[in-house]
């Protein structure tokens, strides 16, 4: 029972692997077709922001997949395809930003506040003050203590 | 004084008035690479036709600004554009008109009940002349100059925005 539920969890998630956008044409050549997939999980849909489109259900999102699939039919290597999308609608269409002037402070911000995080630390163990008083107990507080434990205990 | 202790603080203004900035920017507007490029090449039909109604060449004979609008009859917000086109039209602006992914019989009715604003109109069934123009919907505007893409405007185009933004670069061309 739990062998056969499990095959069927694993077979569900394998489908759900597979699934990519509902397109009726595909390219016959199967390398072809999952560097076409490939692109197209990096290409952001203009109309449903924040889906690739492969997610999207949109119109221009299945004439974008066409194309992607024309433009490596027709003998393009996957920069080709990208920069034919990016020469049209810009960086913006990388779900990935590219790594440039423009977007040093977005790559690089995580780095630098863990860094500030590093240096704060460090800063306030430097300056931690120490037990101000670490001596050990006279007699008499040896005694106070003493009884206060005994009458905590006495209750 | 000890100046890293507001650390932290600081970073929280700086984040806080960066998103704010962001709130306020429009999401729905996609920054164009095209603008200040030469348009890219096309030709199109006439709607419901064979026979040629524009091409990029037409468009760059032009010696005047001129607007290149991308309409269709499904599109909600191409009839709240469509006055303010007629207005433009009756100011003496030259539109190209572009229906996009429409079927003849619809764009021709939408044409004949309206009015035609535009100085010509083709068609662009496929849509892939609006992608090789950077196009994600309808209705957009493009302002053309010496074959040039000056500036782009999403959605429908308002008298205000027209004032501000193609005016200055219809005036530029009379001087």
């Amino acid at each position: 029972m739990k062998y056969a539920l499990s095959l069927l969890f694993w077979m569900m998630m394998s489908f759900s692997l597979m699934a990519v956008g509902v397109d009726e044409v595909r390219l016959l050549d199967l390398a072809q077709e999952a560097r076409a997939q490939g692109l197209m999980k990096e290409l952001r849909c203009l109309v449903c922001q924040n889906q690739s489109i492969v997610d999207s259900d949109a119109a221009l999102a299945k004439d974008l997949r066409i194309i992607v699939r024309e433009r490596i039919t027709a003998g393009d290597n996957d920069e080709q395809v990208l920069s034919y999308m990016t020469s049209r609608y810009g960086d913006w269409v990388l779900l990935k930003p590219p790594f440039d002037g423009a977007t040093i402070i977005l790559w690089m911000s995580p780095l630098f506040l863990l860094l500030i995080g590093f240096f704060v630390i460090f800063k306030n163990q430097g300056n931690r003050q120490e037990t101000p008083n670490s001596a050990p107990l006279s007699a008499d507080e040896k005694k106070r203590l003493k009884n206060l434990l005994k009458d905590k205990g006495g209750k | 004084m000890k100046l890293y202790k507001f650390l932290p603080f600081v970073i929280f203004s700086v984040i806080s008035l960066a998103l704010y900035i962001g709130l306020k920017l429009n999401p729905s507007i996609i920054p164009s690479p095209l603008i200040n490029e030469p348009i890219p090449e096309f030709s199109l039909p006439v709607v419901g036709g064979e026979e040629a109604g524009f091409n990029s060449d037409d468009l760059k004979a032009e010696d005047e600004v001129i607007l290149v609008n991308f309409f269709a009859s499904w599109c909600g917000p191409c009839y709240i554009e469509h006055p303010f086109l007629m207005k433009l039209k009756e100011r003496g602006y030259k539109i190209y008109g572009v229906s996009y992914k429409d079927k003849a019989r619809a764009t021709n009715k939408f044409l004949s009940n309206l009015g035609n604003p535009y100085y010509k109109v083709a068609a662009d069934e496929d849509g892939r002349m609006a992608i090789n123009w950077g196009g994600y919907g309808v209705p957009e505007t493009y302002v053309i100059k010496n074959g040039f893409i000056q500036y782009k405007h999403v959605g429908p185009i308002h008298e205000m925005e027209f004032e501000d933004k193609v005016m200055p670069i219809i005036e530029s061309i009379d001087q």
